[in-house]
């Protein structure tokens, strides 16, 4: 019997490792693919895997209903662009003809303008942080390689941090992954006492490769939490300190949290002698924030910070975890600093139990997939880079809004063609998403590659690629992008729907056609390979498919700082200009800000703005994750939006009280901004003054074309709207999607449609047209 | 059915996270519509009770539907809700073996059988 394939009574039974789409981040659920005349019919876990152990989440156990789901789009189509908007407009076409449409314009835009004005935009967390790149740099030789969300406020600034302050890859919790037998009863695991998990929930999100529930594997054990969050999460209410601070404001108690430690002599002596770079002017920065300073400013009782800065610094090892709530402020760069000097100051990072380190080659990956074979003159011309070395130096990227910017004006050049690779801009990563939806109607021809009609697609595409899902087809899965690699899997194609293609093969097909010295891989096996081998790992990726589980987790090296293993000339050290830890960054001075963490507060305030405060008096933060959904997608799937079927705005039932509102009400959220409509959730996890709004919603049942609330009614839900466009911190990362104000009132009623979920599935006449 | 063979479900609700992995599996497993459940969580809470002091629980309860996946024990494999549960707080077993775990910890719960067979004719 083979490793990965067999029959199992009328089931053809395929062993596959997932990721996205549908969506979710690399948390590796391998699953046995249950496949009945020819189509999935279920999935179960997978047992042999060492990490997951045979869980799945719900997203992953939905797979069938989302892989079969009639809104599947599975064939290639095109669109007139003068019917841009109009969903009736759309015709099936083969992928020969798509694909001498893209290659036509590609040409026209390159010859007439050159290949800069193509433009590419990219999604979060999915498995295309290779295949965009590639595409951009070497397919369509732009260097403009877009991340469409504001002031890159996700995972690029903690990521680019860690290559300025530690000259790291991403740090991560140690659990166990590199014992696969035995995991965290091996003799050779050293289990953390404590784990500092700072603005993340990663139950729900099981963020870049870490599997959320591993954390409840180790509490179990006896790990305890320190959690940071505006919300009393569940994990919350199992922590041993809970700091429920104002959102944006993180920087404060950090900095406090140091100055504790640092004031009652509880730091590593040994590591901060060795290996901090201007300990002591850190050291004077955070004797500016006094417990009773931050508190005035955080909220969190001054006593409580005390406690808990004396709990991590005295019970080691201490494991630290973070989430995007960091970088969606425009403090966040000094919020990533400071988190990271916690774990140094009390001699947690990389020792076994503590953080976890990517080695230095495995930093951002700036020179990946094709950007050093760009000529130098196409490369100075990316958007944004020159004033923004501190995105451009370890994302391989765009500034997000200059980007925007330059569809809308044309300047520094015009953009002439746009290529989206699972992102569902307009209800998702943007802000003023209104604004966006108008400037995409300027390029003269915008490619979409994705699973559904999606808002975006919907107002501006005119060309369609339908992309395969899990389960259909072959891929490999890794955590953090390569940055820090835990565990590598190989996905394996179970079936084929309709003419759907990966996005690797779309890559390669694409490659092969406008550039093909630049595509050396013969086919996708050989491709996956070479990227395999890339991670580390020896052998095909075939061998990987028939290897006994199909995943592998490399040894990890702990104290590489020590070996010589954390440099680039192999001395001992940090890959950093100082060879040290720089709680004093020698590139923010050089950039122009200032080389030590400090505090700033939200553009958008009860402090900063206590005008506009009275107008806006809630301190509105948004993007609490869902166990039904990623970001935008899934709320087609009728059991997940049975559990979580409204976008929910949650509030204190003290507000809630006074302003005469109950739970289950529809209410608008407004600011200066904009406005939106969501439900009330009255519960006690918010502050009062504090409202949480979720974000990445619009209505499938509402169909693609604009009846007033946009594509799908993505104007009615959309929590994006309330947050502004070029808004970020001076290094050019971090938008306040998390720290914004805003008001909250009655609204007459809900969406203007059936009270309930629809249960039709027919609302898409062109994709069911297509069978 | 003799006494030592009744089946039980034994459930960690110190650790229930509320995933519904349970529940969708379950779900999957009878081809159940929207209002129709297998197994259901329950939610105790969040109630504050302090400054930082919430109490908050997920209690995952089996309906007349679950018949503990006897045919899948029977065929070497494990129950659904347990294999997927993301937190492993559900075993299934000898409601007598289940019993003898109870022990000291904190915040079991443990589940004796619920019909004599399900209404529900599992698809897998």
């Amino acid at each position: 019997m083979s490793n990965w394939k067999w029959q199992e009574g009328e089931y053809e039974v395929v062993r596959t490792c997932t990721w996205s789409p549908p969506g979710e981040h690399p948390v590796g659920w391998s699953v046995l693919l249950y496949i009945k005349d020819g189509k999935l019919h279920h999935v179960e876990g997978d047992r042999k895997n060492p990490l997951t152990q045979g869980r799945v989440s719900i997203k992953f156990l939905e797979l069938p209903a989302y892989n079969n789901s009639p809104e599947r789009i599975i064939y290639p189509m095109k669109r007139d662009p003068q019917y841009r908007g109009d969903n009736s407009k759309w015709e099936r076409i083969t992928w020969d003809e798509a694909y001498d449409m893209i290659e036509k314009e590609t040409r026209r835009v390159q010859k007439e303008y050159g290949p800069e004005s193509i433009m590419t935009f990219i999604g979060t967390g999915r498995d295309l942080w290779h295949t965009v790149p590639k595409i951009t740099f070497s397919a369509f030789e732009s260097p403009n390689f877009n991340y469409p969300h504001n002031g890159w406020s996700c995972y690029g600034p903690r990521s680019s941090i860690c290559v300025y302050v530690l000259g790291a890859g991403y740090p991560e919790l140690d659990y166990a992954t590199a014992f696969p037998e035995k995991r965290y009863e091996d003799p050779d695991y050293t289990l953390s006492k404590v784990a500092l998990v700072v603005g993340k929930n990663p139950l729900v999100s099981n963020p870049d490769g870490l599997f959320g529930h591993a954390l409840v594997d180790m509490m179990k054990r006896g790990t305890e939490l320190i959690i940071v969050d505006p919300r009393a999460t569940w994990l919350a209410s199992r922590a041993k300190y809970f700091l429920q601070l104002r959102p944006g404001t993180d920087a404060a108690l950090y900095l406090s949290m140091c100055n504790v430690i640092i004031d009652e002599d509880l730091y590593d002596h040994e590591f901060c002698d060795n290996w901090i770079y201007g300990f002591n002017e850190f050291a004077d920065r955070c004797r500016e924030y006094k417990p009773d300073v931050a508190a005035a400013i955080t909220g969190v009782n001054a006593d409580l910070i005390r406690e808990a800065a004396r709990y991590w610094a005295t019970n080691k090892p201490g494991s630290m975890t973070w989430g995007l709530a960091i970088d969606q402020k425009c403090n966040g760069i000094q919020t990533a600093t400071l988190v990271l000097l916690l774990c140094a100051i009390t001699g947690n990072l990389d020792v076994p139990g503590g953080v976890l380190l990517g080695a230095s080659d495995r930093e951002a990956p700036t020179s990946w997939w094709g950007w050093d074979e760009l000529d130098p003159e196409i490369q100075a011309k990316r958007i944004g880079a020159a004033e923004y070395p501190a995105v451009s130096t370890a994302c391989s990227t765009t500034q997000p809004d200059m980007a925007m910017d330059a569809i809308m004006t044309d300047k520094p050049y015009p953009i002439k063609m746009t290529f989206t690779m699972s992102s569902n801009p307009i209800a998702c990563p943007v802000a003023d998403p209104q604004m966006v939806s108008k400037a995409m109607l300027r390029p003269d021809f915008n490619v979409f590659a994705d699973l559904v009609m999606t808002p975006s697609a919907a107002a501006y595409g005119d060309l369609f690629l339908p992309v395969a899902s899990s389960g259909e087809k072959d891929g490999l899965v890794g955590t953090h992008y390569g940055a820090l690699t835990l565990f590598v899997a190989a996905c394996v194609k179970g079936v084929q729907t309709g003419e759907c293609k990966s996005d690797d093969e779309i890559m390669l097909d694409l490659g092969w056609r406008l550039n093909p010295s630049k595509f050396p891989w013969k086919d996708l096996h050989e491709f996956l390979t070479w990227e395999l081998n890339g991670y580390g790992i020896e052998g095909t990726f075939d061998d990987l498919v028939n290897s006994e589980t199909g995943f592998v987790t490399p040894p990890y090296e702990y104290e590489k700082y020590a070996y010589g293993l954390q440099t680039w000339n192999g001395e001992p050290g940090f890959g950093t200009p100082s060879g040290q830890v720089e709680a004093y960054c020698q590139r923010f001075a050089e950039w122009g800000d200032d080389p030590l963490p400090y505090y700033e507060e939200p553009p958008y305030s009860p402090v900063s703005t206590p005008d506009l405060a009275e107008k806006y008096p809630f301190v509105l933060t948004t993007g609490a994750r869902s166990w039904s959904y990623f970001h935008s997608e899934q709320r087609h799937i009728e059991r997940l939006r049975d559990l979580d079927p409204w976008p929910t705005t949650e509030m204190n039932p003290a507000d809630a009280k006074r302003l005469g509102l109950k739970d289950g009400d529809w209410v608008y959220l407004t600011n200066m901004f904009g406005k939106c409509r969501q439900m009330l959730k009255v519960t006690p996890i918010v502050k009062p003054g504090v409202v949480m709004a979720k974000h990445g919603w619009w209505y499938p049942e509402k169909g693609p074309d604009d009846g007033g609330a946009g594509p799908f009614g993505v104007w009615d839900a959309n929590i994006n709207q309330l947050v502004p466009h070029n808004c970020y911190g001076k290094l050019g990362f971090g938008t306040p999607f998390k720290c914004m104000i805003c008001n909250v009132e009655k609204a007459e009623g809900g969406p203007d449609f059936d009270a309930a979920w629809p249960k039709s599935n027919n609302y898409l006449e062109f994709a069911t047209n297509q069978r | 059915m003799a006494e030592d063979k009744k089946m039980g479900m034994l459930i960690d609700y110190e650790y229930c996270t509320g995933c519904h992995s349970c529940e969708v599996s379950c779900k999957q497993r009878f081809d159940l519509d929207s209002d129709d459940w297998g197994i259901k969580v329950a939610e105790l809470g969040p109630w504050q009770h302090g400054e930082t002091d919430f109490e908050w629980d997920y209690i995952p309860m089996p309906t007349e539907t679950c018949d503990m996946c006897k045919d899948r024990i029977a065929a070497g494999k494990i129950p659904l809700c347990q294999q997927h549960c993301q937190s492993f707080v559900i075993e299934v077993g000898p409601v007598a073996e289940l019993a003898a775990k109870m022990g000291s910890k904190k915040k079991l719960v443990l589940y004796s059988e619920t019909c004599e067979a399900s209404r529900k004719k599992a698809l897998f």
